[in-house]
């Protein structure tokens, strides 16, 4: 099968692999990009794991195709932390113990930021309906969802 | 977190550094930056993927398997059929001696559940695996399937596994495990009310967001590494060298952090038949779940029905308990003999009962295999003892909380299966709850204790 090219910003990179057509976005991270934040848990939409923004979109990668995102600015949450320091929710990840067995983790965490980059001011009703499409089965969700309004507060302490 | 102290106080120097204090998980920085290592972030070199061909049927005899379709699909590297697999008849718990073997690796002469792993098809991609698997031919003769405890001890219901004879697990004490203490007749002719009710379940998938799977790797030295997401790597280890007549020095099990088990993950239906893949190709592969497999494969909770018949005093006392349970065990055996074992010592409840008669039975029916699961073979049986325990207390008009400070085990009472009560804190348990719930109970209840029978 003959392989095409997709270029696109991962993490602020430029990044570029030929792919198999029909390659999803999931598999191309994973398997030719060396990241493997976003996980496959369902390869079907339902669970949440493979989240990432595309263009500051909140997409699920395994419904999507690599070669449409030839241009896009791609970001997971390997991408978040900026060197040691890390992104408010992740610090409030690990401060609210908001991950068990982590699987979710990685797609819990890009739905919370993109709630975030809309909306810094959540209310806990925003926070169901920002992760509602992000199936977690260990930690439980009220420690996600207080963990990210535990970061929506220092984001805003901060900022004040 | 609150710390009770006033409780076995004498028993303890309050030097605690660690309980009562809040510590980060060791594991968490790698969760929340993406970089925590599951078994299926890695890739190798000519990775193959496998993909099972499954039966359609809850039972049917194999006349035929024609794979010469399937080996023609563009990509296909192998096919995997029960003569490949060195020693295909095995059972988990063969380990710590709870035979017979009594499942195929790779189904040879039936199938006995829908699902049932019946061909393996090896291909570069899992999409030409996947094509290559609708193309095996498999003859089926459909048999009458058992579909439920009940019709499974009908007499002349159709026998579900020829290995076990009967459609139930033999143990050593008989067609049950049985527990005998006191004489539950005598217990019943002394009771002011006798209770008799039944409860049943469904079974229960455990969903693990992390698909089962394992990842396979032939190495030069002639081992065979595997990466897996087993949550029993020595009962895998072990069973694999059985199965793969391979000693346990060439078989290297890495495992790691699992993305959700809750036990689903401690049968071995996945790294024999893809560590052989790798012996028969030279090559690395990949044998993961797709969630469609992982939801109707993989085995659940087992279903279970359970008959409870107590006997009670107006004070109080539970004097008599009898039980009948089933385990349905699906068509193999997996860990549900172990798991009607254990529920037969637990249906006393964690209640002091002088005459107690169970029977627990582990049966086999034309489903998924059950098998390991959050406390299974106790859990459901103690949604059945406490609701049982509710009706009790109603049916004397009694408070529901001091009915079960009445039937509290405490320290040396002696159970029904003969292990003698220690450490226990229920009673002080019940008396924080009390508190916390403000459910609140006389005084006489607050003032007992589990270190004596007095009060």
């Amino acid at each position: 099968m003959a392989k095409i090219s997709v270029q696109f910003t991962l993490n602020g990179s430029e990044r570029a692999e030929f792919v198999e057509s029909g390659t999803t976005l999931l598999a191309a991270l994973r398997d030719k990009m060396d990241d493997t934040s976003p996980k496959g848990g369902c390869h079907q939409g339902a669970c949440g794991a493979c989240t990432v923004m595309i263009d500051g979109e909140l997409r699920l990668s395994c419904l999507t195709l690599a070669e449409t995102c030839n241009g896009a600015q791609i970001r997971t949450t390997a991408g978040l932390a900026n060197g040691e320091v890390l992104h408010p929710l992740q610090r409030a990840f690990e401060d609210a113990f908001a991950a068990q067995c982590g699987f979710c983790t990685p797609g819990m965490i890009m739905a919370a930021a993109a709630l975030l980059e809309r909306n810094p001011n959540p209310d806990r009703a925003d926070v169901v309906e920002a992760i509602s499409g992000n199936v977690c089965r260990c930690t439980g969700y009220e420690p996600i969802i207080q963990a990210v309004l535990l970061a929506a507060r220092a984001n805003s302490t901060s900022a004040a | 977190m609150k710390l009770s102290k006033n409780y076995f106080a004498d028993e303890r120097t309050d030097d605690f550094t660690e309980i009562g204090q809040p510590r980060p998980r060791s594991d968490i920085r790698g969760h929340v930056t993406g970089r925590t290592a599951y078994f299926a972030d890695r890739t190798f070199p000519g990775l193959l993927h496998l993909k099972m061909v499954r039966s359609p049927h809850h039972h049917a005899r194999i006349r035929g398997i024609d794979t010469s379709e399937a080996e023609k699909h563009p990509g296909v590297a192998r096919i995997i059929t029960a003569k490949d697999v060195p020693q295909n008849l095995y059972t988990i718990l063969i380990l710590i001696h709870v035979g017979p073997e009594d499942e195929h690796v790779l189904a040879e002469d039936k199938v006995r559940w829908k699902g049932e792993a019946v061909v393996a098809v090896l291909a570069e991609t899992a999409r030409a695996a996947e094509e290559a698997a609708a193309k095996v031919k498999v003859d089926y003769e459909v048999l009458p399937a058992v579909l439920s405890i009940e019709d499974a001890l009908k007499p002349d219901a159709p026998i579900v596994n020829e290995h076990h004879g009967r459609n139930y697990y033999l143990y050593d004490s008989g067609e049950c495990r049985k527990v005998r203490f006191g004489d539950v007749e005598k217990g019943f002719a002394q009771a002011d009310h006798i209770l008799e009710e039944s409860y049943s379940s469904g079974p229960i998938e455990h969903a693990p967001l992390e698909t089962s799977g394992c990842i396979v790797t032939p190495e030069a030295n002639g081992r065979f590494t595997c990466y897996t997401n087993t949550q029993a790597m020595f009962f895998t280890l072990d069973n694999a060298s059985i199965i793969l007549q391979m000693p346990g020095h060439k078989l290297h099990m890495v495992g790691g952090t699992v993305g959700g088990g809750f036990g689903g993950k401690v049968d071995v239906t996945i790294e024999p038949v893809a560590i052989l893949a790798a012996k028969l190709t030279g090559r690395p592969v990949s044998f993961i779940y797709s969630r469609e497999e992982e939801m109707q494969v993989s085995s659940p909770r087992a279903a279970e029905r359970i008959v409870i018949k107590d006997g009670v005093m107006k004070d109080g006392r539970i004097v008599a308990r009898q039980v009948t349970a089933y385990i349905d065990a699906g068509a193999y055996s997996r860990h549900s003999p172990y798991g009607a074992q254990k529920s037969a010592a637990h249906f006393p409840g964690p209640y002091t009962i002088s005459n107690v008669a169970i029977d627990s039975y582990c049966v086999y029916t034309n489903r998924t295999p059950s098998s390991a699961m959050r406390g299974f073979g106790v859990t459901i049986g103690d949604f059945a003892l406490e609701v049982q325990t509710d009706k009790l207390a109603r049916l004397i008009g009694m408070d529901p909380l001091e009915f079960r400070f009445i039937n509290a085990y405490r320290d040396g009472d002696m159970k029904a299966h003969r292990q003698p009560t220690e450490g226990a804190a229920l009673i002080e348990c019940m008396q924080e709850a009390s508190v916390i719930a403000g459910w609140p109970v006389s005084e006489r209840f607050m003032k007992m204790s589990s270190r004596t029978r007095e009060g």
